[in-house]
Parts: C-alpha cells; sequence; structure tokens
C-alpha cells in the first residue's frame, strides 16, 4: 500500500514537472517574438514590485494575443502551441518519429532517405538541430528534408536551397482540396513559407498522408526500440536455449523458471488443442510471435521512457498478419481449400453464395489479426495520454494553473488505472494472436473426416 | 469533433461489443461455477470469442477515425 502510494506521489510530482515544462512552452514563441513588449514590461516590474500577481496575469493575455496577432499576420509563429489540442497530442505521442526523446532530452537518430531526383541521403537526425523545447522540431533544414514536430518531411519546392539551411518554425493550415478538408504543413524559412509534404510511412497513408515523392528507411523510434528489444530477447533465449543444452535433466534455474511455464502454457493449452497431432512444427513460429509481441507491448507500457509505441503501428501488425497468412496458406491441405473453394455437403446453388464469402474471409482473417492487435494497443496509449491531456485542458495551457493542479491529481490516478489495465491487455493481446494463429493453422491442417455425410 | 455523426457510430460500436462481450463473460463464469474442473478450457474458449467480438468494435472505431 505504501509503495502504491509512493508510486502515486512520485507520478504526481513528474506530471506536475512535465506541467511546468509545457508551460514553459507556450510562452516561448512569444518571448522571443516580442521582444520591445518584454523590455517595456521589465522596466514597469520594476517599478511596481508589490503589484507582481496582477502582473503577471496581465502579462500573460497579452503574451498570448500578441503571439496570435504575429502568427495571422506572417502565417509563420509557432501557432501550434497557442492553443492545447488534445487529439493532435495523442497522435503525436502514438506516432512513429525520426528521434527518440525522453523528457527533454532528444536522443538523435540515423536518417536514410531515398528521393528520385535526389538519390540516397545518410544522416543523424542531430543534423536537423532538435529544438527541446517544440516536441523534437528541427531548426535546420538538410538537403530539403526537415523535421517537423520529430517526422522527417520533405519540402517541395524545388527553388528551397540544399545543404543546411536554418529555419523559423513550421505551421499548419487546413484548406480544402476536392471537397476534402486537408491539413498541410508550411515551413517557415528566410521570412518566407514553403509547403512540405506528408512522411512516408504506411500509416502515414493510411492517415490521410497518401504516396510521398521521397521514401524513409530510417532507424525511426520504433525500429530502433524494435532491435533493442531482439537484442534483449536474443540475449535471454539464446542463453535459456544453451542452459537446456547443457544440463538437460536438470532443475530449471533463473529465468528458466520464469519462461518454462509460459512455454509449457503456450504448448498445452494452445498449440497442442488447437494444432492438434503436428503442433511441435508450429511452435517456433508461435513462441516467436507470443514473445516478439508481449515484449514489445511491455515495452511501450514503461512510462517516461520515449513510449514506443511498435505494436501499436499498422506496418508493424501488418508484417506480423502477412506472416501468419503465408504460413496458413501454404500448409493448408485438400480439405482446407475444397471447404474454401467448393464446400461440400451443401447443394450446389448455396455453394455459389459461400464460395465468394469464403474466398474473402482467407483475406478477412489476417487483416482482423492485424487491426485487433494494432487498434488495442493504439486505444490504450491514446486513453493514456487523454487522461494526461486533461491537466492540459482544465488547466488552459499555462492560464489557470490552481485549475491545472486539481486537474493532474485525478488524471494521475486515472492514467495509474489504465496503465494497470493496459499491462493486463499487453498479456492478452499477445496470447490472443498467438491463439488466433494456432487456430487458423490447425483449421488449415485439420484432417476431416465427414461425418455429416452420412446424413446427407 | 463536436457535433460529428461519428461519435455517435463510435458510441455504438462501443455498445455492440459490451453487450457481446459481457453475454460471454457471464456465460462463462456460468458455466465455470456449473462445471469448475472444466476452467481452462472456457478460460480459453471465452478469451477467443471475446477478442473476436472486440475485434468487431475496434474495426468500427477505426473506421470511425479515418473517415474523420
Amino acid at each position: 500500500m505504501i509503495n502504491v502510494l509512493k508510486i502515486v506521489v512520485a507520478c504526481f510530482v513528474f506530471c506536475t514537472g512535465i506541467y511546468a515544462h509545457e508551460g514553459h512552452n507556450h510562452q516561448h514563441p512569444s518571448t522571443t517574438t516580442t521582444t520591445t513588449q518584454n523590455n517595456g514590461q521589465t522596466t514597469n516590474h520594476d517599478n511596481t514590485l508589490n503589484n507582481s500577481q496582477d502582473h503577471s496575469t496581465h502579462d500573460h493575455s497579452t503574451h498570448s494575443h500578441q503571439g496570435h496577432d504575429l502568427a495571422a499576420h506572417t502565417d509563420c509563429g509557432h501557432d501550434s502551441h497557442s492553443e492545447f489540442k488534445a487529439d493532435e497530442t495523442a497522435f503525436h505521442h502514438i506516432s512513429d518519429l525520426n528521434v527518440y526523446s525522453i523528457g527533454p532530452w532528444n536522443f538523435p537518430l540515423p536518417c536514410i532517405l531515398y528521393s528520385k531526383d535526389q538519390g540516397w541521403s545518410f544522416f543523424s537526425s542531430s543534423k536537423f538541430d532538435i529544438d527541446n523545447h517544440h516536441h523534437g522540431s528541427g531548426n535546420k533544414a538538410v538537403d530539403r528534408y526537415a523535421l517537423n514536430m520529430g517526422r522527417v518531411m520533405r519540402i517541395i519546392d524545388a527553388s528551397f536551397p540544399m545543404g543546411e539551411v536554418s529555419v523559423q518554425g513550421f505551421t499548419t493550415a487546413e484548406t480544402e482540396v476536392d471537397g476534402k478538408k486537408k491539413e498541410i504543413n508550411y515551413v517557415c524559412a528566410n521570412g518566407q513559407k514553403y509547403e512540405l509534404e506528408k512522411t512516408s510511412s504506411v500509416d502515414g497513408g493510411l492517415f490521410g498522408g497518401g504516396f510521398t515523392s521521397f521514401y524513409d528507411f530510417s532507424i525511426t523510434k520504433n525500429v530502433f526500440a524494435m532491435l533493442l528489444v531482439i537484442g534483449f530477447m536474443s540475449i535471454l533465449f539464446l542463453g535459456m536455449a544453451s542452459a537446456y543444452r547443457r544440463k538437460p535433466s536438470t532443475a530449471p534455474t533463473g529465468s528458466q523458471k520464469l519462461f518454462e511455464p509460459i512455454i509449457l502454457f503456450l504448448q498445452d493449452e494452445v498449440a497442442k488443442p488447437f494444432i492438434g497431432a503436428k503442433y511441435e512444427r508450429f511452435m517456433p513460429l508461435l513462441l516467436a510471435i507470443f514473445f516478439f509481441i508481449l515484449s514489445l507491448n511491455l515495452f511501450g507500457q514503461i512510462p517516461f521512457f520515449g513510449g514506443a509505441n511498435v505494436t501499436g503501428n499498422l506496418a508493424v501488425t501488418m508484417v506480423l498478419a502477412i506472416i501468419v497468412f503465408i504460413v496458413v496458406n501454404l500448409n493448408g491441405n485438400k480439405h482446407y481449400w475444397e471447404h474454401i473453394l467448393w464446400m461440400p455437403g451443401i447443394p450446389a446453388w448455396v455453394k455459389t453464395l459461400i464460395t465468394p464469402i469464403e474466398i474473402l474471409g482467407v483475406f478477412i482473417k489476417p487483416v482482423t489479426l492485424m487491426l485487433r492487435l494494432f487498434a488495442n494497443i493504439t486505444a490504450g496509449h491514446i486513453v493514456i495520454i487523454i487522461f494526461i491531456s486533461l491537466i492540459f485542458i482544465f488547466g488552459k495551457a499555462g492560464a489557470e494553473p490552481g485549475a491545472a493542479y486539481g486537474a493532474s491529481v485525478a488524471s494521475v490516478l486515472l492514467a495509474l488505472f489504465i496503465s494497470a489495465i493496459e499491462l493486463l491487455v499487453a498479456f492478452i493481446q499477445a496470447y490472443v494472436f498467438t491463439l488466433l494463429t494456432a487456430s487458423y493453422i490447425g483449421a488449415a491442417t485439420e484432417e476431416h473426416h465427414h461425418p455429416e455425410k452420412n446424413h446427407h | 469533433m463536436t457535433g460529428s455523426i461519428v461519435a455517435i457510430g463510435m458510441g455504438l460500436a462501443a455498445i455492440g461489443a459490451g453487450i457481446g462481450v459481457g453475454t460471454i463473460g457471464g456465460k462463462a463464469l456460468e458455466a465455470i461455477a456449473r462445471q469448475p474442473e472444466a476452467i481452462g478450457d472456457i478460460r480459453a474458449n471465452m478469451i477467443l470469442t471475446a477478442a473476436l467480438v472486440e475485434g468487431a468494435a475496434l474495426i468500427a472505431i477505426l473506421m470511425a477515425f479515418l473517415v474523420k
């Protein structure tokens, strides 16, 4: 109980820390843009020291007003921070980035970019001169690539100079293209606005990106997290495998004690009942899928550790589902294909109805596998971020500190509660993915005896 | 997001999944109460069915996000 209290207090302290950090963010653009205003007020501040409380609130309101005015005039301010938007924050935090941020620190990652007219570009994302106060936007553009909110985007305009160019900021404008509202990002450099392409990624395309003129093969945050987890798991599992080989008949020790029951559970409760006699062939696949998903789910759950949302990325779950799709259909026996293409034991006219549905079912199975894992993990991350966002929603992004402190108590408790549920979901989703894989393989390799034929 | 019909769709999807998963959980508990020795089989099948039902709801919610 005392430990739980300690965790709650630690989370509370940390969240108020974030709150202070965000508040700083909010004021940062206006302090840089309205220096004259600041100077005037500083002298004013010296004269009336005992009026400082009134003064600071007044100070804030004029600041935000000034910032807004400036953004409206040139379309080139840091207007993304003038108002807190919970959905944008959530989508930013669940998306893949070209920089690994832990708290205020940004760790650069290698960028590997390709475009038809420019060829390959290799450089570290530290070349973008990442800003610590704006969620990893770059202060520089490199070879017509810019880092907007931690993601590499390409500047469409061919007149933009190559090499390193310092940029003033990023803006987003909503315009209507073919009757659809589209958000277009702009980068500001040399006092001018340049249009940016969307990020080049599979899920980026699904969320309104479409195809881009460049390809991003970078070691992104997700890829880095995946490599980290794969390295960790290789050490763990290869060590255990060699321990079993060296001493096959002794009692398990160390990590073997933890993993042997899990592996036996998967063998006895998942593989044997669903696949049947030939289960041993598929055990490596099932175990690999289970532990890969489980460890990445848990890695994404570590608070304040960058929150790499790997299994909540559509591209990752799609590759996993494609592997399952290939394995199931390569191992499908005669009965499996017969049941899909020409279902036995029913009238011919029903067969013509059933066959298209069964063929669709072959593709729908991996699609639901892909979407289930993606949606569960993404939903969990979004819910936690939205609960943390309550602090900023109630605090009006720095305008009402009292409400923010009040909301932080509730939101930390709610986020803690959801985190506990997400821990459960991490295990359940890894289990469900493995279970469904086993049941699809089982359905494809099952030997049918057709007892129902006797009735017809 | 305010005034969007998408929100209603997401709510309906959640209601459907809630009814489905609730029924599955309730029936599984009844079955376990009647036959406690079959808890392993019941649990495995319960989670499998619940995942299938939940999958439909999550696809609906995802679609709601995409058409937003």
